[in-house]
């Protein structure tokens, strides 16, 4: 028994997806490939298989090592120097306009990226303000990540009132627009270092996440391995931390890898503003507010942050969008049509 | 139901007194009305911070402050509003908020119509194309446009397609390339979107490539740019072409071409629009043109495809009053859009405009002055750039959405009993599948439109737009406390409106969910 297809999908002769016959031959080809895996190892199998998200993988370590290496970067104490010639800030000696250079001492010059208004390499101040995206993006995701996980167990394992109070405190923070939150935080630290700033982003973007995983909470909850758990004496919070939250850590992994994402593209515009971050840190966000005007004289100012924004949004997108993949049961990957004519002709051989 | 209403009420209020209360708090330590004065350098600097402290009343506690300031907010609910002022230029809140608040919302709805009707669009048939070569260029586009900052796009907006679009309408005309090119490739999206086998997409690519080459051609000859109103004849009889297509359209999409009461149905309302479109004409010189007459003559143009659907008659005369209400709706947009046409020329030669109409900075023209028809295409060049960078916030968003959702309703078991009692796929798509898939959105439209007044504080900083985006940004970097909550209270009970009118649209589409107290 075959169902019709759906419209348009698939050549003629190949079971469609959907269908009852695809299922089973999926599901055997499925069953054959996870046989005696664990979750995580399945997980990781599915995330590796995906292709946008190994690209993105890459390119975010890629992009990484270029902004850390080439300009150097602070840890507390520590000041690892970069193998660039020019620092974000200092000022280089103007080379007519500042236009990319494409020779000089180094195959592609000693202005790669051309040079600002009053001689600052540009390739030094992306790369710095690349540092800070990702650093303000990390911060975020942490931050945020553990509050909206605390938050929305809470919620969704306790019910009642905790339930209730908690989820008006998220009404609360959701009735305004991040950005707008955003801009009164980051006026009230302009002054402050960038991770202050970042913690305080964190601090008003964990709703989305708690929402999902009280979602999440109430759904586990009254599985019976939570019973079995209780049942055998195990504490409030032994059954959250180790029979829960394991559970729902896909739904938490994905949604903090979106949520990444969207605070690169929160800082750049909080930046961009004038309520994010200032002068002497680098924004890329902050350089694009600085150079707009000088778009029709001087692009590449502004098309080099610009672009560097976008990948890294994009990179960390991708992950994300391999990991909803690799965590989700219900998705399917399409078996190759070669794949799929062998477990035809396997399952025809069981059946006789 | 009153008391499901009285009670949804209570929290609205109760949620918009705690976060103003809260915003209150942290905007009062967020700016310092008292920076320049400490900055600059002037002999009685003490005197005049002491002084504006005191003006300001910056020694008293917050929350004093915040209950007065509350005092006068209440006071609009029986029309004696008092949001404080701007201390620098003493305009009143009230003043400058009652224009920004249009502005903004223009410039907001504008952008979610557009994104949700793109975007369920494409979301939708991206899901009936799952895993082809069409489904996955949206995915790629999505992601793309989920990652592209505003800012950057609205700037890049300004400098290439206005300037570039103002530069190019002194001497419109597309070259032989571009009319290739672009026939070619709406070919091949149009292809790729239809889908089905190869002989099909062929015969789809060929005929969007002809009729998209043949209609670059026509504006082409006939100067299209430069004069959109060719003689009132040829218009009627593009409008009347045009409505045709429409009607076939909406009738294929709505009942399907086999209704042959539908079809007619719709043709009749194309008819009845080409015959009001001289009197229609003479009408508008006759009155003076505003927006409520605009829609009480939509509303008219509903009532009259309702009426011409059950003059037709048939058994199910419902099904062909809806076609012929829906064509004779879009009928009447292209009477609407025909007699804005005829204004172009006197829009564009305006001494105001100098004959760059696609506008880059503010809201409108300044001290243009002209018709209802002048200004109504002086708001569309305004809002098209700002409203389009805006769209691109939702747009992928809606997409994702409608996508992941009908996705979800083709799989369920109404769909299979609908195709195996033998309906066409056109009827299980659009009947069965497509008004379930468009439910969830209901929940999605408050959230996005959330996020695209955050959005609208960066359009309308870039292009210059005087709205609440504008207000509230220039507020916070003038460290002016009024001004910042006058924003947060009205972009708060805009939020709570938001919530409560999605909630009973979804109450009223999904009888699974009940309003219950």
């Amino acid at each position: 028994m075959s169902l019709p297809p759906l419209i348009g999908d698939g050549a003629p002769g190949e079971p469609p997806p959907g269908s009852v016959v695809g299922d089973t031959l999926e599901n055997a080809i499925e069953l054959k490939e996870v046989e005696g895996l664990s979750q995580g190892q399945i997980v990781r199998r599915r995330f590796f298989a995906h292709r946008g998200a190994i690209s993105g993988l890459v390119t975010i370590f890629l992009i990484m090592l270029l902004a850390y290496s080439s300009v150097g970067f602070t840890l507390g104490p520590i000041d690892v120097p970069g193998w660039w010639q020019w620092k974000p800030n200092a000022l280089t000696p103007m080379l007519g306009r500042g236009d990319p250079t494409t020779a000089g001492p180094l195959p592609w010059g000693s202005h790669p990226f051309g040079q600002d208004t009053v001689g600052r390499d540009v390739f030094a101040l992306v790369m710095k303000g690349t540092q800070t995206s990702i650093n303000v993006m990390i911060v975020i995701g942490v931050v945020a990540a553990t509050i909206g996980m605390i938050i929305g167990s809470v919620a969704g394992f306790f019910r009642g009132n905790i339930d209730q109070l908690l989820m008006r405190l998220t009404d609360l923070i959701v009735t305004f627009p991040v950005l707008v939150i955003g801009a009164v935080l980051g006026n009230m630290f302009v002054r402050s270092p960038v991770w202050l700033l970042a913690v305080c982003l964190g601090l008003i973007t964990w709703p989305t996440l708690a929402r999902l995983v009280r979602g999440e909470f109430l759904t586990l909850r009254e599985r019976e391995f939570v019973d079995a758990a209780r049942v055998s004496g195990a504490s409030t919070f032994r059954i959250i931390r180790k029979h829960m939250l394991p559970n729902a850590m896909g739904v938490i992994i994905v949604n903090t890898t979106l949520l990444m994402s969207a605070a690169v593209l929160l800082e750049t515009a909080l930046s961009f503003l004038g309520f994010g971050i200032n002068p002497p840190n680098v924004s890329l966000g902050k350089m694009i507010s600085t150079y707009q005007n000088a778009f029709n004289t001087r692009p590449w100012l502004f098309w080099w942050p610009g672009l560097f924004i976008i990948l890294i949004a994009l990179s960390v997108n991708f992950i994300g969008d391999g990991l909803r993949d690799a965590f989700d049961p219900r998705q399917k990957k399409i078996p190759s049509a070669r794949k799929m004519a062998r477990a035809a002709r396997q399952q025809e051989q069981v059946q006789e | 139901m009153i008391i499901f209403f009285a009670r949804r009420f209570l929290t609205s209020a109760l949620v918009v007194l705690t976060s103003t209360l809260i915003m209150y708090a942290m905007v009062a330590a967020s700016i310092d009305p008292l920076e320049e004065l400490r900055g600059g350098n002037m002999a009685n600097k003490e005197a005049l911070m002491e002084r504006l402290s005191q003006q300001l009343r910056l020694d008293d506690p917050v929350i004093v402050r915040y209950i007065d300031w509350l005092k006068g907010a209440l006071g609009c609910t029986y029309g004696q509003c008092d949001l404080g002022e701007d201390w620098k230029t003493h305009e009143t809140v009230t003043h400058a908020l009652s224009g920004a608040i249009v502005t903004t919302l223009q410039l907001v709805f504008a952008a979610t119509i557009l994104a949700i009707i793109g975007g369920a669009a494409v979301g939708i048939i991206s899901a009936l194309r799952q895993y082809s070569g069409f489904d996955y260029s949206i995915t790629f586009m999505s992601f793309l446009m989920y990652s592209l900052p505003v800012f950057w796009v609205a700037v890049l907006a300004k400098a290439f397609l206005a300037i570039d679009f103002n530069d190019w309408l002194r001497d419109p005309g597309f070259g032989p390339m571009t009319i290739g090119l672009v026939a070619a490739g709406s070919g091949i999206a149009l292809g790729a979107a239809l889908g089905g086998d190869w002989m099909r997409r062929a015969r789809v690519f060929g005929a969007t490539a002809v009729l998209v080459a043949g209609l670059m051609l026509y504006l082409n000859v006939t100067d299209f740019f430069i004069r959109p109103s060719q003689g009132r004849a040829v218009d009627l009889l593009v409008i009347t072409v045009l409505g045709i297509g429409l009607a076939f359209l909406v009738t294929l999409l709505s009942t399907g071409l086999r209704n042959r009461k539908a079809l007619y149905s719709a043709l009749t309302s194309v008819g009845i629009g080409a015959a009001l479109y001289f009197p229609m004409l003479e009408f508008w010189n006759s009155v003076d043109a505003s927006w409520l007459i605009v829609i009480l003559l939509a509303l008219v143009a509903l009532g009259v495809g309702i009426a011409v659907g059950y003059g037709w008659g048939g058994p199910d005369w419902g099904r062909s009053s809806r076609t012929a209400a829906f064509t004779a709706f879009l009928m009447a947009g292209l009477l609407f859009v025909d007699r804005l046409g005829q204004s172009w020329n006197a829009y564009v030669h305006n001494p105001r405009v100098k004959g760059r109409p696609l506008a880059t900075i503010g809201s409108g023209t300044p001290n243009l002055e002209g018709s209802f028809w002048i200004q109504t295409i002086d708001l569309m060049t305004h809002i098209a750039l700002p409203s389009v960078t805006l769209v691109l916030i939702s747009f992928a968003g809606y997409t994702r959405y409608s996508r992941a959702s009908t996705l979800e309703v083709l799989n369920q078991d109404y769909i299979r009993t609908a195709r195996s009692k033998g309906l066409t796929e056109r009827t299980v798509i659009m009947r069965h599948a497509f008004r379930n898939a468009m439910l969830p959105l209901a929940s999605v439209v408050p959230v996005d439109l959330i996020t695209v007044i955050g959005g609208a504080l960066l359009t309308e900083t870039v292009f210059g737009w005087h709205g609440m985006g504008k207000m509230f940004v220039d507020a916070m970097s003038g460290n002016l406390q009024d001004p910042v909550m006058g924003y947060i209270l009205v972009v708060g009970i805009f939020a709570v409106i938001a919530n409560f009118v999605a909630d009973l649209v979804y109450a009223v589409l999904d009888p699974r969910i009940r309003v219950n107290a």
